[in-house]
């Protein structure tokens, strides 16, 4: 077995920076690894998403095998709306016989939502209970029957998402804090964009000592053009933009120049928070702006392991 | 209830295609949804005859489910039933299938689009409640049903989707769990906010006949 790099820099404290790669709209995988390349060095590990947003695209974990060929470290993503408990720990068996030992548990944005709206959703499991199943799968060889797993417990490093923009408000905490009891040891959480609420909420997270229980990274999405401001505003399941920040985009007369400042202004306040262990970047089709991002923040070179 | 819709008049006429037709409505699911009560069951008449469609004869079933009482209710109108090429069920899908098992050499058509088993919340405006997944767990959120009224039926609480109260599937569908969360807050349940739903049984939602 591979060691795990990305595990291994959370467990030394080290910041850590992950970056979303969406996988292509087809079977060509070119495009896809050469975006994948451009951001070598600048981050630890890379999400390759489970046909997100309900959007049909080459699987997450054909990505994340061709990523992994290339020596990019891999985080699988994995969804609870295309498949049942069957499939998903029969991928959660297949990944890690191929190394691919990061997953990220998901329940998925719903299929109506897609290009392909008249599908029939799935749902069988939620993302807590996928998170636990995987737990046991590795921590008691059981599957979800209860039937002894023969010839291999996966080895695996089990992630979750964290939306704390999403209502009601109150209650995410105690929603994440039933991700770490279920299993959960690292979170991605959505793009940030309302630092007070999130500031707030990483409050909390410490109060109740989850950061000492979970390594937290906080989502960050350079916003490329006005068209997709609009779009991830009103839009995109479950990103919150408050009016405040898309007046100063929207207004914005060189809107790149704009939006960097925007990006590196949140991670520079999200890195000095408490209890964050690092940034997911997802720059929605503007994957190339990474490097910069990486370089400016004081994030580049990226360390390596002790 | 089992929630109806009518279909488009023109959907009808395409399904029917030439021919003459017996209507059959329901007394109660279809009625209380106003998609096959007396009332709609003329009105379908009077449309099909101003299309030149013949009509030869219409029943209200009482209900239409109930297949031994609605074989019995139509047994003075075999005739006009006979004399039509189809019919057409202004009924759930289940009235529908009873009509069709009484009558397996007629063209049955279903005039709604049956939706959901929910509730009429005011005049005209119809929620669904339950899946009929066969092993009910609404005891866990006080009798309020995440895998009838959640989309995702997200038994752990709501998903990262729910924005300002309201669903991601549609702007104007109120998140479930705000309800389920406010309950279990208002009746003190603090460790059932926290407890962990295990994965459902879905096995009993495939039960397809029931003898008692």
């Amino acid at each position: 077995m591979q060691s795990n790099m990305f595990q291994e820099l959370l467990k030394q404290n080290d910041f850590v920076i992950t970056a979303e790669v969406g996988p292509p709209k087809g079977s060509d995988p070119i495009k896809f690894l050469e975006k994948a390349s451009h951001l070598k060095g600048y981050a630890d590990a890379f999400n390759v998403t489970d046909n997100q947003t309900a959007v049909v695209r080459l699987s997450s974990f054909a990505g994340s095998i061709l990523l992994q060929r290339n020596g990019l470290q891999p985080i699988l993503q994995m969804s609870c709306r295309d498949r049942n408990r069957i499939a998903l720990q029969s991928d959660i068996l297949g990944a890690s016989a191929l190394d691919i030992t990061n997953i990220l548990f998901v329940t998925g944005d719903h299929q109506t939502m897609g290009n392909h709206p008249n599908a029939k959703g799935v749902f069988d499991i939620d993302s807590i209970q996928l998170i636990q199943l995987a737990k046991q799968l590795r921590d008691k060889g059981l599957f979800q029957n209860g039937e002894e797993i023969k010839q291999g417990r996966p080895e695996i490093f089990i992630g979750g998402v964290c939306n704390p923009f999403a209502t009601p408000y109150w209650y995410r905490i105690q929603r994440l804090e039933k991700k770490a009891d279920a299993g959960a040891e690292f979170i991605q959480t959505q793009s940030v964009f309302d630092i007070q609420r999130f500031a707030s909420f990483m409050d909390m997270v410490i109060e109740q000592g989850l950061h000492k229980r979970l390594f937290i990274l906080a989502g960050i999405t350079p916003i490329k053009s006005k068209k997709m401001l609009d779009r991830m505003k009103y839009h995109v399941p479950g990103v919150d933009i408050p009016d405040e920040i898309y007046t100063r985009l929207a207004s914005a007369l060189d809107f790149v120049h704009e939006s960097i400042t925007l990006t590196l202004d949140l991670m520079e306040q999200i890195k000095k928070m408490k209890g964050i262990s690092g940034v997911h970047i997802t720059a929605l089709f503007w994957e190339d702006i990474i490097p910069l991002l990486v370089k400016e923040s004081g994030c580049y070179p990226r360390p390596t392991i002790d | 209830m089992i929630v109806t819709r009518k279909k488009s008049f023109e959907d009808i006429i395409n399904a029917l295609g030439a021919g003459s037709v017996y209507i059959l409505g329901c007394s109660q699911c279809a009625t209380l949804c106003r998609t096959g009560g007396e009332k709609e069951v003329l009105e379908m008449k009077d449309l099909l005859e101003q299309q030149k469609i013949s009509v030869t004869g219409f029943f209200i079933l009482d209900p239409a489910c109930h297949k031994k009482n609605s074989k019995h209710l139509l047994r003075n109108e075999l005739q006009n039933i006979e004399q039509s090429d189809h019919l057409l069920v202004l009924a759930c899908g289940d009235g529908l299938q009873v009509v069709s098992s009484l009558f397996p050499k007629k063209h049955a058509i279903s005039g709604t689009d049956t939706l959901f088993l929910g509730a009429e919340e005011k005049r005209g405006v119809f929620t669904k409640r339950c899946h009929l997944c066969g092993t009910c767990i609404a005891e866990e959120f006080n009798g309020l049903c995440p895998i009838g009224q959640c989309p995702k039926h997200m038994l752990n609480g709501p998903c990262g989707g729910s924005m300002n109260g309201y669903c991601e599937v549609s702007t104007d569908y109120p998140c479930i769990w705000e309800f389920i969360l406010e309950s279990m807050a208002n009746r003190g349940q603090q460790k059932n906010l926290k407890q962990f739903i295990k994965p459902h049984n879905w096995k009993e939602s495939f039960v397809c006949s029931l003898e008692e």
